[in-house]
């Protein structure tokens, strides 16, 4: 079953005053997110991330197209018992203590009155804020709030989680903590849509991502299938400095270091290549698919779409 | 009431004793109930009538302070603070959140009410020395008080639902005012002809009666309240917070919260 079935979902919003002239912030938008997996749902600042995820918490209303998450209609109050939510940049009641909010949190979550203080507890341990759980979150620094936010999104146990821009505000060590905590989350059989602008984090944690730029889709998929699919080049690496020229003319280039050579080369041209090597008696050391990275898939895309648009890039 | 709506309610309240404006707004009351004291002392033989009236007369205006300008940040706070998102991303409904919000806020002026009016009944009795039977009827102003900054609270949060702050508390103060003199209002709209006659004979019926609330004078005079205008005034309080609360609940239902 997907977790999250969106359908056709789009949001045009009305800007101006008196002229009222429309403004797509989405335009229709298909995707699916399965069940168990970290999706990661990938866009530079402004894209369309965040309204996508206030489309789907019911924060803002679509202009067309519908939803299904955890197979019921997305408005669902039911729904809503099952997912947690933590915005970007949250901020929370300044005047509750941390203890106090999530406490607050629970209660409208429906937890039962007798789970509630160890849940708020364990969940408090679970952020690194137990220490200071009676302290108001006026005196919390960025990072804190951070951990407060992703506490109260998890404190109900729900089956998904939607984080916007998780790692925002967190040093290295917090970003850490954040990714452990989502792949723990992964283990115990939750499913975590993450929206994020920091592609090492995709990469790292992601079992598939989508790439969205100014409210369009511009890619879908594995991680692995769509980092392997850019570049199809392979590395062959044999030993010694000679370069024959056979593989010279098959167009890649070749740079000797030390007492090997390394050559890029189309995919297609690999067979040749390791034949050229046999004929010269040259040993080969090893032949590896160069995999471009995420980023380079990214930037790919998004440099794609501004190009066409008129070479902003 | 659904346990959300005690939540939520609870919430606003805790924010709102939490708020150091808030004690400084009961702090003024009882600096003025002390002022009134004073007058008092100063106005032969007729003490005990100034004391009422401007006790009645800063319960009744600090509270509709404390009701328009908490009233109208309500919600428009937690929008622009984004708190909402994760209260609406739970299982609670946008007229939930509505109505524990009014339900958090009135609960404070009823708590805030009580402690002005035990100032007002302490000046009354330092400078009376005793209660009189007629006293009583200083608890119908102050219960016609509370229906007072309940209409206005539920006016707040309307004009909050659709408006920025400083729009909203200009609406609720003109209403206010409007609204006090609504009897004046009524009578121009008798004596007028026309179209005046219409227009003002609307407004005067859409604008909050205030002015039916406002028994200060009569209590200050020892003048009997009846049952029926008690009963009056309770239904028509309770009618017209419950209008203005469902317009705030229709406008928010339908609200994007970008």
């Amino acid at each position: 079953m997907s977790a999250i079935e969106i359908q056709g979902l789009e949001k045009v919003y009305s800007v101006g005053f008196w002229r009222t002239r429309p403004k797509r912030a989405l335009y229709p938008l298909q995707l699916a997110v399965e069940d168990g997996e970290i999706f990661g749902f990938l866009g530079p600042n402004g894209a369309g991330k965040t309204t996508t995820l206030k489309l789907l918490m019911g924060l803002v209303f679509p202009t067309a197209g519908s939803a299904r998450i955890l197979g019921q209609h997305w408005t669902d109050p039911a729904v809503k018992a099952q997912i947690g939510f933590l915005p970007e940049q949250p901020y929370f009641y300044d005047y509750l203590t941390a203890h106090e909010l999530l406490n607050y949190y629970a209660q409208l979550s429906g937890v039962p009155a007798k789970q509630r203080t160890r849940k708020v507890e364990d969940v408090l341990q679970r952020v690194g804020l137990k220490d200071v759980k009676g302290v108001q979150l006026r005196k919390f620094s960025k990072g804190m709030l951070q951990r407060a936010g992703i506490a109260q999104a998890i404190l109900h146990d729900p089956k998904l989680i939607f984080l916007d821009e998780p790692m925002s505000g967190l040093d290295p060590i917090g970003r850490r903590e954040v990714r452990d905590l989502m792949e723990e989350l992964k283990a115990r059989g939750k499913t975590v849509f993450f929206s994020t602008h920091i592609l090492s984090d995709a990469e790292a944690l992601c079992d598939r991502v989508a790439i969205i730029h100014q409210g369009k889709l511009r890619g879908e998929g594995a991680v692995e299938e769509l980092t392997s699919s850019v570049q199809g080049q392979v590395e062959v690496v044999w030993q010694g400095t000679q370069v024959p020229a056979s593989v010279k003319a098959l167009g890649g280039e070749c740079h000797v270091t030390g007492e090997t050579t390394r050559a890029v080369l189309p995919e297609t041209k690999q067979d040749a290549a390791i034949d050229a090597l046999r004929r010269e008696r040259l040993r080969l050391v090893s032949i590896i698919p160069l995999r471009t990275s995420l980023e380079a898939y990214f930037v790919e895309k998004v440099q794609h779409v501004e190009t066409s648009a008129g070479g902003k890039v | 009431m659904s346990a959300r709506l005690y939540y939520i309610a609870s919430n606003t309240f805790r924010e709102a004793v939490r708020d150091r404006v808030l004690y400084n707004l009961i702090a003024f009351a009882l600096l003025l109930s002390a002022a009134a004291i004073l007058v008092g002392q100063i106005s032969m033989s007729i003490e005990k009538l100034v004391v009422i009236n401007l006790g009645l007369t800063a319960v009744s205006l600090f509270g509709v302070v404390i009701a328009i300008f908490v009233g109208i940040s309500l919600v428009s706070k937690e929008i622009e603070k984004r708190t909402l998102y994760t209260v609406l991303s739970r299982p609670v409904r946008r007229w939930e959140f509505i109505i524990g919000k009014f339900f958090g806020l009135a609960g404070t002026l009823v708590v805030n009410t009580f402690f002005m009016a035990i100032g007002v009944f302490a000046a009354l009795l330092y400078v009376a020395h005793h209660f009189t039977r007629p006293d009583a009827l200083m608890l119908v102003a102050f219960y016609f008080i509370i229906l007072e900054f309940s209409i206005i609270c539920a006016l707040a949060l309307l004009f909050s639902s659709f408006s920025t702050p400083l729009l909203s508390a200009i609406f609720a103060f003109s209403l206010f005012v409007i609204g006090s003199y609504s009897d004046d209002l009524r009578s121009f709209a008798a004596a007028a002809t026309g179209p005046t006659h219409w227009l003002t004979t609307a407004v005067s019926y859409l604008v909050p009666n205030f002015s039916a609330l406002n028994v200060i004078s009569a209590v200050a005079h020892g003048q009997s309240l009846s049952g029926q205008l008690i009963l009056h005034n309770t239904l028509y309080a309770l009618s017209y917070t419950a209008l203005a609360l469902s317009g705030a609940v229709l406008i928010f239902e339908r609200r994007n919260l970008k």
